[in-house]
């Protein structure tokens, strides 16, 4: 017999506490679309993505309702578009940038990840040329996502890619000047990207995954937060158990919610990625959780051990209520997509430092950070090189998505709306670090790296 | 199989029988009733067996809800795996 208490616990979760699957994302592998004919190849591409995910945002929707929990965004995923593009011209690749985006539309969902590349030890002509039309793409298309991996524990850091991501990332920002420089917050630089990370715009169906494969983003900071909460004034041991049992729970709706979709839709089930993913809505911020546990505001020191802490108890629960758990897992601290954030930000409590410390020990990085628009090239570089060798020296995946919004300055606040928030230009370090950036090559992979 | 329907709102005339009536119309068995009254307020949480279920559930769940807020009061249809997943080990 059920229980009521549990119901109800239920219920209050998905309606008061904003417990909702964050995204159920199809990953597709476009590696048998490949042709040397451009149009064919964009065909093959169109084809192949409205074919397998026609039926993904009615599922949904289904699901939706059975089960009473909202799923918030359903989206698709692909293998990156420098392994398909050949030898595309500029154009080309432009090209199918424009196909991805098209079917994304067909088809209904709201993003399309995986026009990227994979570069960490190198790059081919087709990255080359797909790094160099980013920009174009992410101001030409509406739904398309770009994520470049420059550097992996074990590769080492691709130093060149890095110098040329603070390009990109400038012009992506000033080709959509007109709309916040938008076209930053659809482009993340990763060191170890995971193969099969749900949550956008990083996502892509990695090398080595099979054809298509259904996974599933859990989310629920405010069931946390009002978790910790109830408990009060209890010592630490107490509250990583409570917030343990709370990520069990949180994670095994995903569960169901993946297994249900694969199910329905056909398609094999990945995995689920628990992770605590923020939305600028009341009672859904990462930051309120931190403050809950015991500091003023977020980014006031002890910051980076609530956040350790809240990291490892997450994936302690979730990893035991689910068969297979993946993606990036752990808490997401993007500032403009939480509200506890930007306050902690705008009241100067939250740096860019602070930010970076924090990303050491949870499972994202530097993520929707508005800075100051005339910020240089070289600078951004420093802060991707920095992010990324946290990422390299500790084996985990690192990321950053940082917006130079043009024409903003600190005191601005930029708006893009919906889930993407707001949020106030955030203070930079200026010191020039162009000499560094400008050696070139390769940074070394660190010695933990040779585990055999 | 099982679904869980709750119903909160104002206490008012005839709420359980309506609801009772639309299960039946539906085929869906009521298995379990636990109500309770405060003051002007009232909660019911209805086990129901939907195995008989004469429609699609997502039907159901819509005539439910729409009754709900034809009446004034929030009727939630889900599930029961959404229960069973996340209270059980």
């Amino acid at each position: 017999m059920l229980n009521t208490a549990d119901i109800l616990e239920t219920i209050s979760m998905i309606h008061e506490e904003n417990l909702d699957i964050r995204t159920t994302t199809m990953g597709i592998s476009l590696l048998d679309c490949i042709d040397s004919d451009e149009k064919k190849l964009c065909d093959n591409i169109y084809n192949k993505i409205t074919t397998y995910a026609k039926d993904l945002v009615k599922t949904g929707e289904s699901i939706e309702k059975e089960y009473g929990i909202p799923i918030i965004n359903k989206r698709v995923a692909v293998t990156p578009i420098a392994l398909v593009g050949g030898h595309l011209s500029p154009d080309g690749f432009i090209n199918v940038a424009k196909t991805l985006d098209r079917a994304a539309q067909n088809i209904g969902i709201n993003f399309i990840g995986g026009f990227g590349a994979l570069v960490q030890k190198g790059m081919t002509k087709a990255d080359d040329t797909l790094l160099s039309v980013i920009p174009e793409a992410l101001a030409e298309t509406k739904l398309v996502c770009s994520s470049v991996n420059v550097a992996s524990t074990k590769a080492g850091i691709n130093m060149d890619a890095v110098a040329r991501m603070g390009k990109i990332v400038k012009r992506a920002a000033y080709l959509t000047r007109d709309n916040g420089s938008i076209g930053c917050a659809k482009f993340v630089v990763f060191a170890n990207a995971p193969d099969d990370n749900p949550f956008m715009a990083g996502a892509f169906h990695g090398v080595g995954e099979g054809d298509a494969v259904l996974s599933v983003g859990v989310s629920g900071p405010g069931v946390v937060s009002s978790a910790i909460k109830r408990a009060g004034d209890c010592d630490f041991q107490t509250l990583a158990e409570i917030i343990k049992k709370t990520a069990f729970k949180i994670t095994r709706v995903g569960q169901l919610v993946a297994l249900e979709a694969s199910k329905r839709l056909g398609v094999p089930f990945g995995i689920v990625d628990l992770s605590l993913a923020p939305t600028p809505a009341v009672g859904d911020s990462v930051a309120h959780i931190l403050e809950g546990m015991g500091l003023e505001s977020c980014g006031a020191c002890g910051t980076t051990a609530a956040l350790a802490l809240l990291n490892d108890a997450v994936k302690k629960g979730g990893v035991m209520a689910s068969s297979s758990v993946g993606g990036l897992s752990g808490a997401f601290i993007p500032v403009s997509e939480d509200q506890g954030m930007i306050d902690a930000v705008s009241c100067g409590s939250l740096t860019i430092e602070k930010l970076e410390a924090m990303t050491a020990v949870c499972s994202v990085g530097l993520d929707m950070i508005v800075i100051p628009g005339d910020t240089s090239e070289d600078v951004i570089s420093g802060i991707i090189a920095d992010e990324i060798s946290i990422g390299v020296a500790n084996t985990k995946t690192t990321a950053v998505r940082v917006i130079p919004a043009y024409g903003m300055d600190v005191g601005d606040v930029v708006d893009y709306g919906g889930l993407l928030g707001h949020a106030p230009v955030i203070k930079v370090n200026n010191y020039s670090p162009a000499k560094f950036i400008a050696r070139g090559g390769r940074i070394p992979a660190p010695i933990h790296s040779l585990k055999n | 199989m099982k679904a869980v329907i709750t119903v909160t709102g104002q206490d008012t005339l005839g709420i359980i029988a309506d609801v009772s009536a639309i299960c039946s119309e539906y085929g869906a068995n009521i298995v379990d009733i636990s109500q309770s009254v405060m003051r002007e307020y009232f909660a019911m949480i209805m086990l129901v067996d939907i195995t008989t279920l004469k429609m699609p559930f997502t039907d159901f769940v819509d005539k439910m809800s729409a009754h709900g807020k034809e009446k004034g009061l929030v009727i939630q249809t889900m599930h029961e795996d959404i229960f069973n997943s996340m209270h059980r080990i």
